[in-house]
């Protein structure tokens, strides 16, 4: 049966056969689509794309009030499911990976090297950097950047700090914004960052 | 500091384009779907779907996600 968005979220919120019969449909798309999308991400556990699904759609029913109707109802809950498996994949492929191992434990001493002693403006800026992430950042924004630079992904990161995703982006974005404009008053613009560094 | 010279010069370019308002990783979820479509179909995409945009040239997991999704809209649409 084709859905049109309307009738997917009168079924989805009705309780009964109608529910179930929405509900096994849906999740017959969602295994297929995640199946195709994220092959062999999957790995060997035969169940982990049931799992996924079955967390999914109780994730999807949670948000029905979310959907705004921009895109179709099937698109959307299908961007939820990846986030769900690719939270889950990035989770086992680092779980043997701690934090503190990831980045350096040495703790970080404010340098006072003047920019000016540089021998030019690019490595002017870095020593500008460096100055700014030991004085500017606290350790959790300093101990972010620096295990995301490294590839640990955001969920993982998140967890090691004792936060989730949303909230570590905000953290990391809080210390690109002081960084900036640590380099900014220093007379290194934007422009001119992205020139030399490109 | 730890980090290497091509670790800062990641960190650089990821501040020269820092904005001071950006999507976070849940806000940008909620416009994916809508912007992978308008991709597979496209169509140009409205100014804050241009914030999602902006949002997946600095987060590296979402831009996974959303390149897995379109991905899986395309072979959708192969399939039919």
């Amino acid at each position: 049966m084709d859905r049109d968005n309307a009738t997917w979220l009168t079924d989805l919120r009705l309780v009964g056969s109608t529910q179930e019969a929405a509900l096994v449909e849906l999740r017959a798309a969602l295994l297929s689509r995640l199946r195709r999308g994220l092959g062999g991400r999957l790995g060997q556990d035969a169940a982990l794309a049931d799992d996924i699904v079955q967390d999914a759609l109780v994730r999807i029913l949670a948000r029905l009030n979310d959907f705004r109707g921009r895109s179709l109802f099937l698109t959307w809950a299908t961007s939820i499911a990846i986030r769900l498996a690719m939270t889950e994949i990035r989770r086992r492929r680092w779980r043997d990976v701690r934090l503190e191992d990831l980045i350096n434990d040495v703790p970080h001493q404010p340098t006072d090297e003047p920019a000016s002693d540089a021998r030019d403006m690019h490595q002017a800026i870095i020593a500008r950097m460096r100055a700014l992430m030991s004085t500017v950042l606290t350790d959790k924004q300093r101990a972010a950047l620096e295990a995301e630079l490294r590839g640990m992904p955001q969920d993982e990161i998140a967890r090691h700090l004792g936060t989730n995703r949303n909230a570590l982006y905000k953290l990391a974005h809080d210390a690109r914004k002081r960084l900036k404009l640590g380099l900014e008053s220093a007379g290194y613009g934007a422009a001119e960052v992205q020139e030399l560094f490109a | 500091m730890a980090l290497t010279q091509s670790e800062i010069a990641a960190l650089m370019r990821l501040i020269a384009c820092t904005k001071d308002h950006e999507l976070d990783c849940d806000e940008c979820l909620s416009f994916l779907a809508e912007l992978a479509e308008a991709e597979c179909a496209g169509r140009s995409v409205s100014e804050l779907l241009g914030a999602v945009e902006h949002h997946l040239s600095i987060c590296l997991e979402c831009r996974e996600e959303y390149e897995i999704l379109r991905a899986t809209l395309r072979a959708d649409g192969d399939a039919k």
